[in-house]
């Protein structure tokens, strides 16, 4: 029990993907302008994220170590991604096309996100037990749609606080997440994994 | 030790609040008229009336120019539900009737009643005085009240009658009359309260009456002791065990409606509803008077107490003011000459309106005229240095709201995050400007964002509006279109059966003529039968498809 | 041989995968266009054609078929092209033609002839008449889309600007503007007073 705790917790806050890892910049500073878009990427990518490593956790055990073909890992998850952001895009379309116009180009991007594929990768090469890399998977999304609206609640301050002109815009929202990176490692040490 | 024990009890909401968070605690320095007694204002040349005076629809002048017009005549009648008539200030001749600037902060004007006073002041007697009010009809008593033009004086100009209503679903508990006057600089309450204490309580008690209500609470701050002692005495004598007195610490906004009903009966009216939704009634106590006026004396209302003061009048007084008098000369009788230095404020230094314009009339709405020498004025707001984040405005705020950053965003123009901030709850009673280090305009940038939803609101509405009229004017053109189509289609139709009928009938001819000429082709004389027996059927048919 | 188990099993899960999506679309379709519902509704409503399309509604369907600009309603000015972007997700940009002061028409009715050609034209009936009668424009629906001038063979139609109501009068920004604005004001009083003594 407490190994799934350590698991979660480890993935969301000590091993943050983005903060941590620096896994998943581009829908971290790219759709965070507005809190609802990035609260509906965030799930989206959460979704995303937890189905794919369950997924390839399957696929891992059930087709690739049994017919010795793990050389193909990288195809048959990218696969599953595709497949399962391109599933998001038509459930978003028709339950929330606003939100799906917002997110824009950033939607089918989540199937190249580095993120994506790396909590597919790691987490397999981390010899798991199925429920425990369903864990780490969702604590590895819960981690980075955390952070994606934590990002998203200061850039809004940021629209509204004077900044001076040099910084406006990329320069201050680099400053802002670099700083947020160090407040996160402050988690460091906090679990042993 | 106890006060502290209060205080914990207090925050856990185990007891209601004595008083409510934030405010400020002014002190008495700029009550310089405190203790003075009213004083009559001179007539002036010309008296101008304004045709909206009140919250709600303006009011339609019922007089032409050259009539007469007597004090206490109607001179304007109501327009709609929310308005209340107005009333000559006195005997004169109606001038003319033309726009006129009134005291509100666009400077912008509004037609106006001037009126030539002729001296004589003489009194429109058609309203009866009636002194047993508890035997008249409700009814009778609230149209009463409302064609004396009685609106509430506190500065709101709400439409008192539309409060007065026995309604079974809000039945009110509590009636408060407000006397607490927090805003510096202004004593005209107070001096009513020493002067008019009976005609006040006799004001609530018809109120009472007329609502129904189960007590009465008038509330005054504690830096009047002369004014609670004249009441106590005056409800000593009157006898009314409803009715009491309660002394409330000084800190400004006490008198805020929302505020005051917290602290007197605990309970907080909720964001966005009224005061009748928590069972409680509260007006100014020169509303009550004016009622008692309307009432027991059948005086509409024509003048009001005025304080006029500021550290540029030398001679600041309370005065007795007749409606429609210029400010002007009211400052004028208060010693003003000099009017190129000075800024007049209409209200209260915290609430009050900077005037463009000091030829415009006192209207109901007047409590106070203030003439700031433009030195003292000129230190706050006109530098805004950058906010500083230092919390005192969201301190002092007594809606619980933070100043700081509802002006960010009025100013960023993200007005529906600043409603996300509730920024229609706030009272706008300027305690966060002034206690702001940074010198910014806060409640400025709240009123221009409301200012700004309510016209986007409004633009919103019209395209909605226009929206629907331009898909009907579709619709229509469209169903045109398609009737036009139907009909040259059925015409159409109708044509090509007649030419069908034409051809069959110039074929059967031709068969029968063949026939007659002696062709011995059976299925040609069959066919021709045929033809002939389908043409004499079409010939048949014909006459009945014309007609 | 040992490759071709992996690109069979590989081809097999595409193609489950490829007829799991074939159906989730069948099922997820959008009917209709909610995005260019969402656009109309902010549109100002004008039906003036100032964007180059008749009408709102076109010019809604055209942006969120992305193929105009959001930067082309006129009236609706800067505040319809902000939110307008926001929905779309592209950056704002600019209009090109300047902002005209609210106006209303107005027509002059002793020289109306009673043609009707101006109550064809408007786009929302607001234009009350009958033929060889005086026609009259219904100020409050009048939106200032300015499409009845043209047709009219006497021009007898002006536009005007709505008069400043003072039950629709707003605080503008504080700081200098609204200084500059009450001496304005103050000033064209004064004008007046003046007149008035003269």
């Amino acid at each position: 029990m407490t190994e799934f705790g350590i698991i979660l917790l480890s993935a969301v806050l000590v091993n943050n993907y983005v903060l941590t890892k620096f896994l998943g910049i581009c829908p971290f500073l790219g759709v965070s302008g507005k809190l609802e878009t990035a609260i509906g990427m965030s799930f989206a990518v959460m979704f995303v994220m937890t189905l794919a490593s369950t997924a390839s956790w399957i696929i891992q055990q059930l087709i690739l170590i049994p017919f010795d073909i793990v050389y193909l890992q990288t195809v048959f998850f990218i696969l599953i991604i595709a497949a399962l952001v391109q599933f998001v895009e038509l459930v978003m379309h028709k339950t929330s096309p606003v939100l799906y116009q917002g997110l824009g180009i950033f939607l089918p991007l989540i199937t190249t996100n580095c993120a994506v594929l790396g909590v597919a990768i790691l987490n397999v090469q981390q010899d798991y037990s199925f429920f425990a890399s369903v864990l780490y998977g969702f604590g590895a999304a819960v981690g980075f749609g955390l952070v994606l609206v934590l990002f998203s609640g200061l850039r809004e301050r940021l629209e509204a606080a004077p900044i001076p002109e040099v910084f406006k815009g990329s320069p201050i929202i680099l400053i802002t997440a670099g700083m947020m990176a160090l407040a996160f490692m402050g988690f460091a040490g906090l679990v042993k994994v | 030790m106890f006060d502290l024990w209060d205080k914990i009890q207090e925050t856990l909401h185990l007891k209601p609040q004595r008083s409510f968070t934030g405010g400020i605690a002014h002190n008495n320095q700029f009550k310089l008229t405190a203790s003075q007694p009213t004083v009559a204002c001179a007539m002036p040349e010309m008296l101008i009336h304004p045709i909206k005076q009140h919250i709600g629809d303006p009011c339609e002048p019922v007089v032409s120019v050259g009539d007469r017009v007597l004090r206490g005549q109607v001179i304007a009648k109501a327009q709609g539900y929310v308005s209340v008539p107005i009333h000559a200030s006195t005997s004169g001749v109606v001038e003319r009737i033309e726009e006129h600037t009134i005291p509100h902060p666009s400077g912008l004007g509004l037609t106006s009643i001037f009126i030539k006073p002729d001296g004589l002041d003489e009194v429109d007697e058609s309203l009866h005085p009636l002194p047993n009010y508890r035997s008249v009809d409700a009814v009778e008593l609230r149209e009463r009240i409302r064609n004396a033009g009685v609106a509430g004086l506190g500065g709101a100009v709400f439409p008192t009658f539309i409060k007065l209503v026995h309604d079974g679903k809000n039945p009110i508990e509590t009636v408060i009359l407000n006397g607490i006057e927090c805003e510096p600089w202004l004593t005209c309450d107070h001096q009513l309260m020493i002067e008019k204490a009976h005609e006040i309580i006799t004001g609530m008690d018809i109120i009472l009456h007329l609502v129904d209500g189960k007590k009465g609470v008038i509330a005054i701050e504690d830096n009047k002791p002369d004014a609670v002692a004249v009441l106590q005495k005056a409800l000593a004598d009157m006898g009314l065990t409803q009715i009491s007195i309660e002394v409330l610490p000084t800190k400004y906004p006490q008198g805020s409606e929302k505020q005051l009903i917290q602290v007197i009966t605990g309970k907080e009216v909720p964001s966005g509803s009224l005061p009748l939704q928590v069972g409680v009634l509260s007006t100014n106590v020169g509303t009550s008077k004016a009622i008692y006026d309307a009432v027991c004396l059948g005086e509409p209302l024509t003048e009001r107490i005025i304080t006029v003061s500021g550290d540029a009048v030398p001679k600041p007084a309370n005065m007795s003011v007749r409606l429609g008098t210029s400010m002007q000369f009211l400052l004028t009788q208060c010693g003003v000459d000099d009017f190129a230095g000075i800024k007049v404020v209409h209200g209260g230094p915290m609430m009050g309106e900077l005037l463009s314009n000091d030829d415009a009339p006192v209207v109901k709405a007047s409590n106070g005229i203030l003439a700031m020498s433009q030195a003292l004025l000129k230190r706050a707001h006109f530098d805004e240095d950058p906010c500083i984040r230092c919390g005192d405005c969201g301190e002092v705020c007594p809606a619980g709201l933070m100043p700081n950053l509802l002006a960010q965003h009025c100013k960023e123009d993200q007005f529906e995050r600043a409603q996300d901030y509730n920024l229609f709850d706030c009272i706008e009673c300027g305690a966060c400007s002034y206690v702001c280090p940074s010198h910014i305009p806060l409640v400025h940038y709240f009123r221009y964002g409301k200012g700004q939803v309510a016209q986007i609101q409004r633009e919103k509405a019209f395209a909605e509006e226009s929206r629907m009229r331009s898909e009907k004017r579709d619709a229509r053109l469209a169903k045109e279109l398609a009737e036009k189509e139907e009909k040259r289609r059925i015409a159409k139709e109708k044509k090509e059966a007649r030419a069908k009928a034409l051809a069959e009938k110039q074929a059967a001819e031709d068969a029968t003529s063949s026939v007659e000429a002696g062709s011995a082709d059976k299925p040609s004389v069959e066919s021709a039968n045929e033809n002939t027996g389908k043409g004499v059927a079409k010939a048949i048919d014909k006459p009945e498809e014309t007609s | 041989m040992e490759l071709l188990y992996p690109i069979l099993i590989f081809a097999m899960l595409a193609l489950v995968i490829g007829i799991g999506l074939a159906l989730a679309s069948r099922y997820f379709h959008v009917e209709g266009d909610p995005l260019a519902d969402k656009i109309d509704s902010l549109l100002p409503q004008t039906q003036c054609g100032q964007c180059g399309y008749p009408g709102c509604r076109p010019y809604a369907n055209a942006v969120a078929a992305d193929e105009v600009s959001v930067n082309h309603c006129v009236p609706g000015g800067e505040r319809t092209m902000l939110q307008i972007a926001d929905i779309m997700g592209v950056e704002p940009k600019a209009i090109e033609e300047e902002e005209t002061v609210p106006v209303v028409a107005y027509i002059r009715e002793d020289e109306c002839i009673g043609c009707t050609l101006c109550i064809k034209a408007c786009p929302v009936d607001c234009i009350i008449g009958a033929p060889k009668q005086y026609h009259t424009i219904v100020a409050d629906h009048c939106t200032g889309c300015t499409l009845c001038l043209e047709p009219c063979p006497v021009d007898c139609i002006d536009m005007v600007e709505t008069p400043e109501l003072l039950e629709h009068w707003a605080w503008p920004v504080p700081g200098t503007k609204r200084a500059i604005k009450a001496e304005t004001r103050k000033a064209s009083h004064e004008e007046k007073a003046e007149g008035k003594h003269v």
